[in-house]
């Protein structure tokens, strides 16, 4: 097992290695720079601003130091938040959108699960319908629809929640986020777990399990469900990886502080360091979680085990 | 026995012959809710590519005196605010207005004055944006009473219009033709290169497959949001870009699924009897791996379309979607978000047909897979 | 020992329905069985007689869309209409069953030792502690070697026979009084069925509960079973006691899947017919795992050093289990994969050649597959998929002579020729693998090669389709090679023999003379362990 888990996370470092490589490069090939304004600056301070940041330098010696530095740890300085460095920003942001987005997981997994179960046992009744429509909903209502609906409603509408912000990080201020981010991963979970589930339920040896007079109870929940668990724990890892590094369109609608935002505000500013600070954080995440799940999976799964 | 849902086979068929598809379009067509979600998706098509032409205003048209009003059937400039709009050009016209109705698109007024009004004074009722035409039609009193006909500049707003003063209804309209575009644009892009790259992987396979996947696997772990927002900025928003950028990261899936349909293909014996017929590749390719893939290929789309059409809406909440005065839905709904508390119908109506879009399609693509499920054969 | 004559379970007027999109099929239209205590009853049919759909019906496992009505009394309690949890008491318990894919009919996420311990914890309380005992003796009783090591795998750890054996643990684990077989012995090598037919028998006369033996399989039916119901179309056309039956068929269908055993010989060539295939030493090697990054390439040798030599006018059968290498040695010899050795075709060498150098010889050597559901492109008419070979060969001819052409290929594989318009999907198995040698023989090819083209076709179909290839060798002079795991059809079809073990010739010979005095350890199991008529 800790062979294994050596052996992928040595074949992740070429991965993290292209990834950060193509990032770097496609980043610099795009016209315009983080300091052409929309008011061109003075030639001198433009001039003091590309020294100090070495944009001077060839662009493979850019790289080069880029790396250099990035292997111990020092992403650089944003070019925006002339203040932080690129690792103080995701530090400081990223405790928020994990908080923001586990209990946003929790919700999705746990609620689509359910959902998706119960679907799947009452196939084609008003039950199972009303629960894949509201699946639908989910996966085709945006969350930037989802978002400001969600606040029209409890926040302006009804006042019972904060509208935005994070106040003091108490359960109140993060509901609605939640919802807003959980709702379309909670919508694939329910479709996942139901399609999973119907398709484990006709397998053969169910058809044994019923055969040999287990309760529905025991046919369902031992034999049934693990295997129909398989798919969705392979959709764990995407999922977590995408909702605990936070999103641009919640924490934008929800004024939450977290790291989703720098990612496109980086882009759009070309802030070269803190894009790519946010590619590698959420590349990391990718490669975490899929170790992660395949392990789960090796668990779940006795032909899987890796040994 | 795996033939439970036998169907009994034994007599030669005697009624016409039908291909798999021709089957799988008359399962498609039992699908109410598919059949529903295809005929929704006609009549949003209809109204954002044919309804313009019956809309008097175009999507860029201002109306400075009708910015951010909401929605109504009722004509604009309502009745009590023409009467409004009347007394005041009669104040300009230092005349006194006795009556005054409103008829469609005509109005009738009757003025008054001590001395003899001079006709000419029509032209201060043509001078507001609201009348044109005004002409006398009677005259009493020695020219003291003038009954005055005209037209009244009346708009309709049935959707209400935005910030701007443009009209809604056309607005959607147009973000309705650019999404769709975007959405099936972007879907044969990202189809054309996912079934050529996916078929080429799968059929050639052992080193070539697994290079081209390994390529595949580091575009994935690519940050996709990441991919999409460089391109855009390294492009520029035009339109054509848009769904090319789209098209270029959504190929991925399809050629995942391309390819893994290609490598099952090329098991199943009548892919080994046509080498064994002595066919080329390309032939194999051509006449056998392609047209067996169009099922799931299909189906595929129909779930891509949506998610394009998502992105699409996604890159224009970030402000990177097409530019003004064009407009998509997804930019008509950022905007109706930023305006929630105002004006939320700017919000409601391209959310109504956006969501209506993306369900229906979505009913589709489930009534597809049912109709070309191969358990169902 | 049981009363034989005690009826322990009685199926009357039994029917099942499934309601499809196309209408309700009748799968099962009203029967009446009788299973007696401690008997062996073989229901027989061929596919879509409703065998299985009644046995399913009464243990209430049908599909969603399946519906049973009728009778169907066990010593006296009624089970049809019983609710899950009271037909939980039965099923499991006092009636057991066995199915065909030993491959999926376990769960895979789950040892062994703990599947079979359900049925035990459920029905009689206790632990799966308590249980494992019980479970090492049934593992035991099944012949499963190293009992206490194999109670902690996987099904995946274990061979095809090895789950089959412990399904049959677990059908015994509560003392059954009817042990339910559904085809048992389908899915496995013909020296696997016989094993487990034995070990069958030999439990039922240690513990004499009843089997209900499900089977298409008249050979089997005749080895094992004491009484036989034959159905088709889901009635019950004939039953009575198995010598009654066999000796004494009274219904015409009976006698027709009797007399469908494949039969007739074939006379050898004159041994101085010129050779037309050859294959001299040949070896495939199968690269198995290893990635692109990875190292660690294993080979494995599906083809070791096998000589074969088609004299013109020959029909050689390669008779072989699953894994012996005999299709893979088919495609080696048409060229159809990379193979070390020398191959010959009538008088040229063609060891070098590749695939384009091939591609006018394809012509003349030809290939039947044994799935005729998958052989077909289930997107081309039947007339695409028999002129296909045409458009390669000879591309100079006009659309109206490939139909000429097709319409000739058709009748002679005796069909209408009406059929080229219509797609595969719309015609039985039978009337496909027909479609799929008109393919080949459209070409006018020298050699065929046949894989397996029998074996996924009921036996009444099987029996002409031989015929139609019989006939066809003789009209066109062919050479065949006849790859088979099924010796009976390998008798009627070759004059010679060739027994494939693990990639290797363990025996070669003219055919009579395999069948009746095999000299090799492997080739006599092999010819033992076939059931006859």
């Amino acid at each position: 097992m800790i062979a294994f888990v050596l052996r992928r996370l040595a074949s992740a470092v070429p991965t993290l290695f292209i990834v950060v490589t193509i990032s770097f490069f496609l980043m610099r090939f795009a016209p315009g720079g983080p300091f052409n304004l929309e008011r061109p600056l003075p030639p001198a301070t433009m001039e003091n601003l590309v020294r100090t940041y070495q944009l001077d330098q060839p662009l493979w010696r850019q790289y080069v130091t880029y790396i250099t530095n990035a292997v111990t740890g020092d992403f650089g300085p944003s070019y925006i938040y002339k203040d932080n460095t690129v690792a103080e920003l995701i530090g400081k942001g990223l405790p928020y959108s994990m908080e923001l987005g586990f209990y946003a997981l929790l919700l999705a997994l746990i609620g689509g699960v359910t959902m998706g179960t119960v679907a799947a046992l009452r196939q084609n009744s008003a039950l199972d319908f009303s629960i894949m429509s509201l699946a639908t909903v989910g996966t085709t209502v945006p969350n930037f629809v989802v978002g400001p609906v969600l606040t029209l409603i409890f926040a302006i509408a009804l006042s019972w929640l904060p509208a935005g912000g994070w106040g003091d990080g108490s359960l109140r201020f993060l509901i609605l986020p939640m919802i807003a981010l959980a709702l379309p991963q909670l919508a694939v979970f329910a479709r996942l777990t139901r399609g999973s589930m119907i398709e484990a339920l006709h397998a053969d040896h169910i058809r044994t399990a019923r055969a040999y007079g287990l309760p529905s109870r025991v046919v369902v929940v031992t034999h049934a469900m693990r295997g129909a668990m398989l798919p969705v724990v392979s959709y764990l890892a995407p999922c977590a990886a995408a909702l605990l590094t936070g999103s641009a369109v919640v924490e934008t609608i929800f004024t939450i502080p977290g790291v989703g935002r720098y990612f496109v505000l980086g882009a759009i500013n070309r802030d070269y360091t803190l894009v790519m600070g946010t590619v590698i954080l959420i590349a990391i995440f990718v490669i975490v979680f899929n170790l992660l799940v395949d392990i789960l999976y090796g668990l779940l799964d006795p032909r899987v085990r890796h040994d | 026995m795996t033939d439970l849902a036998a169907t009994p086979m034994h007599e030669a068929p005697k009624t016409a012959s039908r291909s798999l598809f021709q089957l799988a379009l008359i399962r498609f067509r039992r699908n109410k809710a598919a059949m529903a979600g295809c005929v929704m998706l006609l009549l949003i098509a209809l109204f954002s590519f044919v309804g313009p032409l019956f809309v008097p205003h175009t999507y860029d048209q201002v109306f400075s005196s009708y910015v951010t009003v909401p929605p109504s059937l009722q004509p604009r400039p309502d009745i009590s605010t023409l009467q409004e709009v009347m007394e005041g050009v009669a104040a300009r016209a230092r005349v006194n207005l006795d009556a005054f109705a409103v008829d469609g698109q005509t109005f009738t007024a009757t003025i008054s004055a001590d001395e003899p009004i001079d006709p000419r004074a029509t032209r201060y009722f043509d001078r507001a944006n609201e009348f044109r035409e005004t002409t006398v039609a009677a005259t009493e009193n020695d020219g003291r009473v003038l009954k005055l006909t005209g037209q009244v500049n009346r708009e309709y707003f049935p959707f209400g219009t935005d910030p701007n003063g443009r009209d809604l209804l056309a607005r959607v309209m147009l973000g309705g033709q650019i999404s769709i575009a975007v959405g099936l644009l972007a879907s044969l892009v990202s189809l054309g290169i996912g079934v050529v790259y996916g078929a080429t992987s799968g059929y050639i396979g052992g080193r070539v497959d697994n290079v081209m996947m390994r390529f595949v696997e580091i575009l994935y772990s690519l940050p996709f949001v990441f991919l999409v927002v460089v391109l855009v900025v390294f492009f520029g928003r035009s339109f054509v870009l848009i769904f090319l950028v789209i098209g270029a990261v959504e190929w991925l899936d399809m050629a995942r699924i391309v390819r893994g349909q290609t490598l099952a293909l090329k098991r199943r014996e009548f892919v080994g009897a046509a080498q064994a017929l002595g066919l080329t590749d390309w032939q194999i390719i051509r006449r056998h791996i392609i047209p067996n893939t169009i099922g799931p290929v299909i189906v595929f789309v129909t779930v891509v379309v949506p998610k394009v059409i998502l992105l699409e809406s996604f890159l224009s909440f970030l402000g990177l979607g097409v530019q003004a005065p064009l407009t998509s839905w997804g930019a008509l709904i950022s905007e109706g978000a930023n305006n929630i508390q105002s004006a939320p119908w700017l919000l409601i109506f391209p959310s109504i047909f956006f969501v209506a879009t993306l369900f229906s399609l979505n009913f589709v693509g489930d009534g597809l897979r049912d109709a070309f499920d191969p358990k169902d054969r | 020992m049981a009363d034989k004559n005690e009826t322990i379970l009685a199926i009357r007027d039994l029917k099942v329905d499934f309601t499809t999109p196309d209408g309700t099929v009748n799968a099962v239209k009203g029967i009446d069985l009788d299973v007696r205590a401690g008997e062996t009853l073989a229901v027989v049919g061929e596919s879509g007689s409703g065998k299985s759909q009644t046995m399913m019906g009464i243990m209430g496992l049908l599909a969603r869309n399946g519906a049973v009505t009728g009778s169907a009394s066990y010593r006296g309690r009624e089970l049809i209409g019983l609710p899950p949890a009271e037909l939980n008491k039965v099923r499991g318990a006092k009636v057991t069953m066995i199915f065909q894919e030993p491959m999926t009919s376990l769960d895979p996420l789950y040892p062994i030792g703990r599947q079979i311990a359900e049925p035990i914890v459920h029905h009689r309380g206790g632990t799966y502690k308590d249980a494992r005992k019980r479970v090492l003796e049934l593992l035991e009783l099944v012949g499963i070697p190293e009992p206490g090591r194999r109670i902690d795998s996987y099904p995946h750890e274990l061979s095809g026979g090895q789950r089959q054996r412990v399904m049959i643990a677990m059908a015994l684990a509560n003392d059954p009084d009817i042990l339910i077989a559904d085809e048992p012995t389908t899915a496995l090598d013909v020296t696997i069925q016989a094993q487990i037919l034995k070990l069958l028998r030999s439990l039922q006369e240690r513990f004499g509960m009843a089997i209900v033996l499900i089977t298409h399989d008249l050979g089997i039916v005749r080895h094992f079973a004491e009484r036989v119901a034959v159905m088709r179309r889901g009635q019950v056309v004939e039953q009575g006691t198995t010598a009654d039956i066999f000796e004494r068929p009274t219904s015409d269908y009976t006698k027709m899947l009797l007399a469908a055993e494949p039969h007739g010989r074939k006379a050898a060539p004159a041994d101085t017919a010129p050779i037309i295939l050859e294959g001299r030493d040949v070896v495939v090697d199968y690269r198995i795992g290893g990635g692109l990054f990875s190292g660690g390439k294993a080979m494995f040798r599906a083809v070791d050093r096998v000589t074969v030599r088609l004299r013109e006018g020959q029909t050689i059968g390669i008779v072989g289990e699953s894994g012996s290498g005999k299709s893979t040695l088919g495609r080696a010899l048409l060229r159809l994969i990379p193979g070390a050795g020398y191959y010959r075709f009538g008088t040229t060498d063609i060891s070098g050649y590749d695939r384009a150098r091939m591609r006018p010889l394809r012509k003349a050597m030809q290939l039947v597959f044994q799935d005729p559901y998958g052989s077909l492109s289930p997107r081309q008419t039947v007339g695409e998929v028999i002129t296909e070979g045409l458009l390669v060969h000879e591309p100079d001819l006009g659309r109206a002579e490939r139909d000429r052409r097709a319409i000739a290929a058709l009748k002679e594989v005796g069909l209408d020729p009406d059929a080229r318009n219509r797609y595969p999907h719309e015609f039985s198995g039978g009337q496909r693998q027909r479609i799929a040698i008109a393919r080949a023989m459209i070409l006018k090819p020298k050699v065929v090669i046949l894989d397996e083209p029998t074996s996924a076709l009921d036996r009444s179909v099987q029996g002409q389709v031989i015929d139609l290839l019989r006939t066809l060798q003789q009209s066109h002079s062919l050479s065949y090679i006849f790859i088979s795991h099924d010796l009976s059809v390998v008798r009627a079809m070759s004059d010679y023999v060739v027994v494939m073990k693990d990639g290797r010739i363990v025996e070669e010979g003219e055919t009579d003379l395999i069948f009746e005095a095999p000299a090799d350890a492997y080739t006599k199991a092999l010819i033992g362990a076939a059931f006859h008529i």
